[in-house]
């Protein structure tokens, strides 16, 4: 192009010779055209393969995790290990061991019957427990019961530890492999649904370790944001978009609302720590302090959302309530906001969404520790499912692998689900005025 | 009663009130030809003596929680034997907390001394009494003060005008919470950065080459080992976001490019969402991604090439913390890509010019500020972003910008500082709110700075 021009303008005559410059630059100008469009859709090609790469590689470590190993063994409920008076103290370990030895009769030698009672399970004996103590009338029969297998031992038959690997670089032995195809061909070897993995709370053995913890954790943290931020943030946002005059009141607030927006959150975790637990002295882990904190987190994005919301009413609904009478409150209250309100729904939803993925600033406030009990309220010690992800992600064993990524799953649901409700919410009340 | 009960009941004495005052109106108003006319609706007496009800109780109710602790741990303390009491605060506090966890039921109350388990009983019986009395308190005072204004409710009484005036007032108080959170963030990150500052000098602290907080656990140590020379954190933390800025600034820009440029609307009505998700995903997936895929798969390319690559190296923690800006950069750019005029498009094209040169030399030249503010907000998040460098960068704080090497960042420091057990008004804990401190004002200037320059584009074409 500018070739072209240079040469107009240098004085021959030259018509023909500006077209033939510009023609003969052509073809280059053409290609470097295709190179940048390609380059165009090279980077979002990138970007939604990077996406595509992140799930699948989550998925193809996580989908196996919600089935796990049982192995069937024949239990006989020992009237000599199973007083009446002390089931819940009885040796239950004993019956899973004799369970054992009746399938591998042969077993003999220390180190061997070891290896043989670890394909079981170390918590199975509390299944066991619960089994007994729900029905007392077993003892004396004995009867097939389906028991967790180890964690290792379950990652071997879903085959991460590979065989071909020499015996000490892999944590199954050689025996271990033999029973487990010897089980596997007599029917006693199969993969079930994990229940444990979403009713159970966190646990340092794999196979007992569950989100459900993390979930009701996170649930009552939402819930404290929630109740919080969505009045608070709507009662703002009328204040500033209906109510206030333009002045260096309002003008402060705004520049601090936009710049709370942009504020790392783990910094709102160090104003939590530092303000709710160590000043107002409030419960460490609590969801409580956990979804206060939230709140201030989310409480820009709930006003900026629902300031456009009622930005977006068109003033001759307001000027035909107050042209009838109506106060600037009843204005606001009897026909602005309730035009406003889907929309609003709409960016609370989005910004608890975001909430829900968010750790930073929980770690700050102790929601990390290792929690085994269900949280029952809002002041019990808890962790949400996040963080519950990134402790799991630290713990070295195989098998917690494979549960994070169960995890991220069941977190990448759920938010799923937050945000389809929230366009869907936008679908079916958006208003074109 | 549980403060959750005791806000139920709180409630239900409101609806109550509400009731009281509208039945009241309505018999006030009479019926029939000796009507008397009321200056507010019924409803609005009945809102009156509702609100009413509920605030004052509600401010009691807060107030008293906030402080209940404060007062029943001073009160147990001052009932416990000399000995322990004299003890220096930092010990105290340490009681303190055992006797808490005690009274809560976290600690075995078996194995404690017999003076601190008496504590913690006083402890479990004084709070049991404050609950009760806060019960009883917000009660009656809610009661009182729905009867006193029930008491002076008059036909010509302007309810409409007190209602509304007292929304109003509530509305302000929810639009100042903005101002309340930012203060509360400078106020309790200066104030532990300037315990810190007194004993680590602020200049030490700003341009020490020399990084290890875990060695300083005694006070005395500290001054003589500088151990809290920042420099080597912040210079990884600047290497990582400049590997995360190279990944993102290309490849946002590109397709927002495409995307509004060259993008028919099926393909864009497909595409922006997708890349929208990339920005949805919590961050610690994008950690768990970097930590178990990326920096292994860094680490073999660099064994197949020969070159050395730690396995918590920068360009992994770099790379992902890109790919999650994408989005942030792409949509920003796509906007101010749209918000440039189609006039100076039409002038490009009539002039001869290819779809190309008329994005490098005109729409990118003329978008140029908007998408610098853009950049600088992505470059404030890859500053602040936690999870994925807590999970994927190292501890250990190397003064080196190589991207095959382990740096840590501000925000790993933070979290590794103040995460375990705490000694609070120990240097280390307190170089976490140091640190903070350094981060918010970064991060608060590169904001300042965007949100000036995205505010003038944006009034430039409007």
């Amino acid at each position: 192009m500018n070739s072209g021009r240079e040469t107009a303008y240098s004085g021959e005559p030259q018509e023909r010779r500006t077209i033939a410059v510009v023609r003969a630059s052509l073809p280059r100008r053409y290609r470097s055209e295709r190179r940048f469009r390609f380059f165009g859709l090279l980077a979002i090609v990138l970007s939604i393969g990077f996406l595509a790469l992140m799930f699948a590689s989550i998925i193809a470590q996580g989908y196996t995790a919600f089935r796990q190993t049982e192995i069937r063994l024949p239990i006989f409920f020992d009237p000599e290990v199973l007083h009446a008076d002390a089931l819940a103290r009885a040796d239950y370990g004993a019956l899973i061991r004799h369970g054992l030895d009746r399938l591998f009769p042969d077993v003999r030698g220390r180190q061997e019957r070891r290896e043989l009672f670890a394909l079981i399970s170390s918590a199975a004996v509390y299944e066991l427990r619960d089994f007994v103590m729900r029905d007392p009338e077993l003892i004396g029969q004995t009867l097939e019961v389906w028991l967790k297998a180890g964690a290792d031992i379950d990652m071997a038959v879903k085959g991460h530890f590979r065989r071909e690997l020499p015996e000490d670089e892999r944590r199954v032995t050689d025996r271990q492999f033999a029973w487990l195809d010897r089980l596997a061909a007599e029917g006693r070897l199969e993969k079930r649904f994990n229940r444990t993995f979403f009713t159970a709370g966190d646990s340092r053995e794999p196979e007992q370790a569950g989100i459900w913890g993390a979930v009701c954790g996170s649930f009552f943290t939402l819930a404290v944001t929630l109740i919080l931020s969505f009045p608070i943030g709507v009662a703002a946002a009328i204040y500033l978009e209906e109510f206030a005059r333009r002045s260096r009141f309002t003008d402060l607030i705004e520049v601090n609302i936009n710049n709370l927006a942009a504020v790392p959150s783990i910094v709102f975790g160090l104003l939590g720590l530092a303000v709710f637990l160590n000043f107002f002295h409030m419960p460490r882990s609590a969801p409580v302090v956990g979804g206060l904190v939230l709140t201030l987190m989310t409480l820009p994005t709930i006003i900026i959302a629902a300031r456009s919301a009622l930005k977006s009413v068109p003033p001759s609904i307001r000027e035909a309530a107050l042209g009838v009478g109506a106060s600037r409150v009843q204005t606001v209250l009897h026909h602005v906001l309730p035009l406003a309100l889907p929309g609003m729904l709409t960016g609370t939803i989005i910004g608890m969404a975001r909430a829900l993925g968010e750790s930073a600033p929980l770690l700050m406030v102790g929601m990390v520790a290792f929690i085994v009990e269900i949280p029952k309220g809002f002041t019990d010690p808890a962790t949400v499912l996040p963080v519950q992800i990134y402790l799991w992600a630290d713990s070295p064993e195989r098998a917690f692998v494979e549960r994070t990524s169960a995890a991220i799953l069941v977190l990448l649901a759920f938010l799923l689900v937050m945000n389809g409700a929230a366009i869907w919410l936008r679908k079916k009340y958006e208003r074109r005025w | 009663m549980s403060p959750i009960v005791l806000l139920g009941v709180l409630l239900l004495l409101s609806a109550a009130a509400y009731h009281v005052g509208r039945r009241k109106a309505f018999a006030m108003a009479g019926a029939g030809g000796r009507a008397v006319r009321l200056h507010s609706r019924p409803t609005y007496h009945g809102a009156l003596v509702a609100l009413w009800c509920a605030l004052p109780a509600l401010l009691l109710f807060g107030l008293w929680l906030s402080f209940e602790n404060a007062i029943v741990t001073r009160m147990v303390l001052e009932r416990l034997p000399e000995s322990l009491r004299s003890q220096p605060p930092d010990r105290l506090n340490l009681l303190v907390n055992d006797i808490r966890n005690i009274a809560a039921g976290h600690f075995d109350a078996a194995a404690a001394e017999p003076a601190i388990r008496e504590a913690a009983a006083a402890y479990q019986r004084l709070r049991g009494l404050s609950r009760q009395a806060l019960s009883a308190a917000v009660i009656a005072l809610a009661a009182l003060v729905a009867v006193f204004v029930r008491r002076r409710l008059r036909p010509s009484l302007r309810a409409r005008n007190h209602v509304e005036g007292i929304l109003t007032a509530l509305l302000v108080a929810c639009s100042t919470i903005a101002i309340f959170t930012t203060l509360g963030i400078v106020l309790s990150v200066v104030y532990e950065a300037v315990l810190f500052f007194r004993i680590i000098p602020f200049w030490e602290f700003l341009f020490g080459l020399n990084w290890s907080p875990q060695m300083a656990i005694r006070a005395d140590q500290v001054g003589a080992s500088g151990a809290f020379g920042a420099v080597p954190v912040f210079l990884g933390t600047a290497l990582i976001s400049a590997i995360a800025m190279t990944v993102a600034v290309p490849i946002g820009l590109m397709s927002a490019i495409y995307l509004s440029e060259y993008a028919g609307k099926t393909f864009r009505s497909i595409a922006k969402p997708l890349i929208e998700i990339l920005a949805g995903i919590p961050t610690v997936v994008y950690g768990f991604f970097a930590a178990l895929t990326v920096a292994p798969f860094v680490r073999d390319l660099g064994a197949v090439f020969g070159l050395g690559v730690a396995s918590e190296s920068a360009l992994a923690a770099g790379v992902v913390m890109g790919i999650m800006i994408i989005p942030f950069v792409c949509s920003l750019s796509d906007d101010f890509i749209n918000a440039v005029p189609q006039a100076l498009r039409d002038g490009a094209y009539s002039l001869g010019a290819t779809r190309s040169e008329t994005i490098r030399r005109v729409i990118l030249p003329a978008a140029l500020p908007g998408i610098m503010g853009g950049i600088l907000l992505a470059v404030s998040r890859a500053i602040g972003e936690t999870m994925i460098v807590v999970m994927a960068a190292g501890l250990a704080a190397n003064l080196t910008v190589n991207p095959l090497k382990a740096v840590t960042t501000v925000t790993v420091q933070i979290v590794t500082l103040l995460i375990g057990d705490q000694e609070f008004d120990s240097p280390k804990t307190l170089a976490a709110f140091a640190l903070g401190l350094v981060l918010f004002v970064v991060t608060l200037v590169l904001n300042v700075i965007a949100l000036y320059i995205v505010r003038r584009y944006r009034e430039q074409y409007e």
